[in-house]
């Protein structure tokens, strides 16, 4: 694995092959001191042209638990400030002699022209609408650890809220469906993407009517701005429709599962209520982000990445 | 005397295809015929053009030449350059430079520096001070400086009533013809590319077609209403070209040109991120690209004009949202517009015809079949001639071209401006 982009260039097989080396890096994260020096003597840049806080620190906190030298570019503290181009800014970067660039832009697309332009891997962290690979890794990850059979194979997934603009949502389906779960896609027709053609996908604009035939109900987050550009009438209004509230939660089979990737809008997409049920997974999400992510960068930057076994501290 | 000699050639013109040699005689055509002797005066030369097309020089109805104020991205001289290395004698100057080409002042600027450029260089004049669409620009004082086509082009005219009056305003002045961009400003908000299954995919906002179609609507209403002539600039949706061949057989005077992008790629090359092939209107799905063709078989479409839009390097350096629209394409219209419209069993004269003749009388230049007397602005077409788009190569002086690489078939092999060789064997001689 060359560079991380999206989700559909791991394929089936790259998946599980994440998941696989991911178990022993949430056996790392369980130890007294979890640290391994896998990655020793390498470099991971973050370049993050969007705030990010929990995406980032997961990153961080992976590359470190792996020994790698970390170093952060963040727009506002940046010479982006001062006009400097994005290629410039990236082969300026690649120039001090890096090992991996872990980008987070606005703009779709811009993880892969950063990858036309340096050698060092490219490990996609959220690019505008578009995907979020490491994200639907890590809820693969949770979702399997939650299911007795490991295996996403038939399971029924809802996501439920602001498909259009959700680059989780993108990278989730296509894992998801590689992985031979259904989904359904849950939203008012404003928030959807304008064509779902080529979507291994079905969809629904009652929740109540899906919920109780799903395994997992995944909550996307729920943007103020929504409402100013007619998409929505209100967030109120929303939260009636969409909303993961205390009654539409009674309406989920027992096992079923609730996710979302954070921040949540308590109140708004999801009860706060339901948040804290024990069949909320959303910390276990977060805490598998970071073993996902340490699995990612040992598979891309380790010397020997064959060598899971001798992850010794 | 400075006589020239094409040989060899096939004619092609409004009146036909024959046979026959073409000699030019200080900048007029002096004779058209089978077997014309070659002129041995001092200043005579005689160019080969065997197995090749003659025909008027091509026209191009939309060409940002980028002067005043975008220097960096093309200037007259280099923009009118590429324009004769693609078989150019004349273009049209949009008129969305900085300043704006909307007064008399900022006409008379940019037609200076085209006198002596490599290919005629006439201008399209605002129809909106400052092309924002509040007030009328002064079109009757533009219209007196030759100016035959008014348009706010890089945005539509927003505001209905304001197009209405300016259509009622030009029709009082001959010749005049009003030029729409269209794109419903509110619908397309926010987009980048074509909306549907790739913008989808791609996670990039969309423009839907609809924004292009309800100004071509709208604007056939006020045709309709005011009796003024109105162009389509860049058609490029199955609708809007059903829209205009409605409108024309209910006998509007509505004429449309569609760019050589939007008969050739499809919103699928956006799956590459590369801003090269972001472009306004965007590049749409096959199901549009195969109805443009058709409407250029059919007489829907009157001319393929490039939309020649240069930006420098940096600009096409930024991510697909940050990034221009926009893309070169003065010097690969005619191969491209060969290779998509002979596809709809178009032949090589009559593709000529929607690139040379019928957007001359569109812009309302003087143009006259190959016969003596007519002004010598020719173009000798290599129709069989293979070649590849190699961006560093381009007279441009910005790369953007969508076709890097692409193996090509048909060239301008010769460019004859007022009886001078401007471009010979595909090479400039100035």
């Amino acid at each position: 694995m060359r560079h991380l982009l999206s989700v559909a260039d791991l394929g089936v097989d790259g998946i599980e092959e994440v998941m696989r080396v991911t178990d022993s890096f949430v056996e790392v994260s369980g130890r007294a001191i979890p640290k391994v020096p896998a990655l020793r003597g390498r470099t991971i840049v973050s370049l993050f042209y969007e705030e990010s806080t929990r995406t980032r620190l997961s990153f961080e906190t992976a590359a470190k638990r792996l020994s790698a030298d970390t170093m952060n570019f963040s727009v506002s503290t940046s010479s982006v400030k001062k006009g400097e181009s994005l290629r410039d800014t990236v082969q300026t970067i690649e120039a001090m002699g890096i090992d991996a660039l872990v980008v987070r832009h606005g703009s779709a697309g811009v993880p892969w022209q950063v990858a036309s332009w340096v050698d060092a891997a490219v490990i996609n962290a959220g690019d505008g609408w578009h995907e979020h690979p490491t994200q639907a890794l890590l809820d693969c990850y949770t979702i399997r650890q939650q299911h007795p059979a490991r295996s996403l194979a038939g399971l029924h997934v809802a996501i439920v809220g602001d498909v259009k603009h959700s680059r989780v949502a993108r990278s989730d389906v296509l894992a998801f469906a590689l992985l031979g779960a259904r989904v359904t896609l849950v939203a008012p027709p404003t928030l959807l993407p304008p064509s779902l053609e080529g979507w291994p996908v079905k969809v629904g604009h009652d929740l109540d009517n899906v919920l109780p035939d799903v395994d997992v109900v995944y909550l996307l987050r729920m943007q103020n701005e929504r409402q100013t550009e007619a998409l929505l009438p209100s967030l109120r209004e929303y939260t009636a429709m969409y909303g993961l509230t205390r009654r539409r939660a009674t309406l989920l089979p027992d096992d079923a599962i609730v996710m979302h990737p954070g921040p949540m809008n308590r109140g708004v997409e999801i009860a706060a209520e339901v948040a804290d049920l024990p069949r909320s997974v959303i910390t276990r999400q977060v805490a598998n982000g970071v073993a996902v992510r340490m699995a990612v960068l040992f598979l891309m930057l380790a010397a020997n990445p064959k060598e899971v076994a001798a992850l010794d501290g | 005397m400075a006589e020239l000699l094409i040989r060899g050639g096939t004619v092609v013109d409004a009146t036909g295809v024959r046979r026959a040699d073409v000699l030019v005689r200080d900048g007029r055509i002096a004779a058209v015929a089978d077997g014309i002797d070659e002129p041995t005066g001092k200043k005579a030369r005689t160019l080969d053009a065997g197995g090749c097309l003659v025909a008027p020089g091509l026209v191009d109805l939309h060409t940002h030449l980028r002067q005043p104020g975008r220097e960096e991205a093309e200037t007259v001289e280099t923009g009118s350059r590429a324009a004769a290395l693609g078989g150019y004698t004349e273009v049209v100057a949009m008129p969305n430079t900085e300043p704006a080409i909307d007064s008399a002042g900022v006409v008379r600027e940019v037609l200076e520096l085209g006198q002596g450029a490599l290919c005629r260089v006439a201008v399209a004049g605002a129809i909106s001070v400052g092309r924002a669409g509040e007030r009328l620009a002064p079109i009757g004082e533009m219209a007196a400086l030759g100016v035959r086509l008014f348009t706010d082009d890089g945005a539509g005219v927003q505001d209905g009533r304001l197009m209405r009056r300016a259509m009622e305003y030009a029709s009082a002045l001959p010749g005049i013809r009003l030029a729409q961009h269209c794109e419903d400003a509110a619908l397309a908000a926010g987009g980048h590319m074509h909306e549907g299954e790739w913008s989808s995919r791609l996670g990039i906002p969309g423009v839907p077609a609809e924004a292009e179609e309800v100004m071509v609507m709208r604007d056939i209403a006020l045709c309709r209403l005011t009796g003024a002539p109105v162009h389509f600039l860049h058609l490029s949706t199955a609708g809007s070209v059903a829209l205009v061949r409605r409108a024309k057989a209910e006998g509007l005077r509505v004429t449309a040109e569609a760019a050589p992008h939007h008969l050739t790629l499809t919103h699928a090359e956006c799956a590459s991120y590369d801003p090269v092939f972001k472009v306004n209107p965007p590049l749409r799905a096959q199901s549009d690209v195969d109805a443009v063709r058709i409407a250029c078989a059919d007489g829907t479409i009157d001319a393929v004009a490039t939309d020649h839009a240069p930006h420098e390097l940096e600009a096409k350096e930024q991510s697909f949202d940050e990034a221009p629209p926009g893309m070169l394409g003065l010097e690969t219209a005619l191969p491209l517009a060969l290779e998509a419209l002979g596809a709809v069993g178009m032949s090589a004269a009559d593709v000529l015809a929607l690139l040379s003749w019928k957007p001359a009388a569109i812009a309302g230049f003087e143009t006259a079949p190959i016969a003596e007397g007519a002004v010598a602005d020719l173009c000798v077409v290599d129709a069989d001639a293979a070649w590849v788009v190699d961006p560093s190569k381009s007279a441009s002086r910005s790369r953007n071209t969508p076709y890097a690489g692409r193996k090509v078939t048909g060239r301008a092999r010769h460019t004859i401006l007022a009886g001078e060789p401007v471009v010979v064997d595909a090479e400039a001689q100035r």
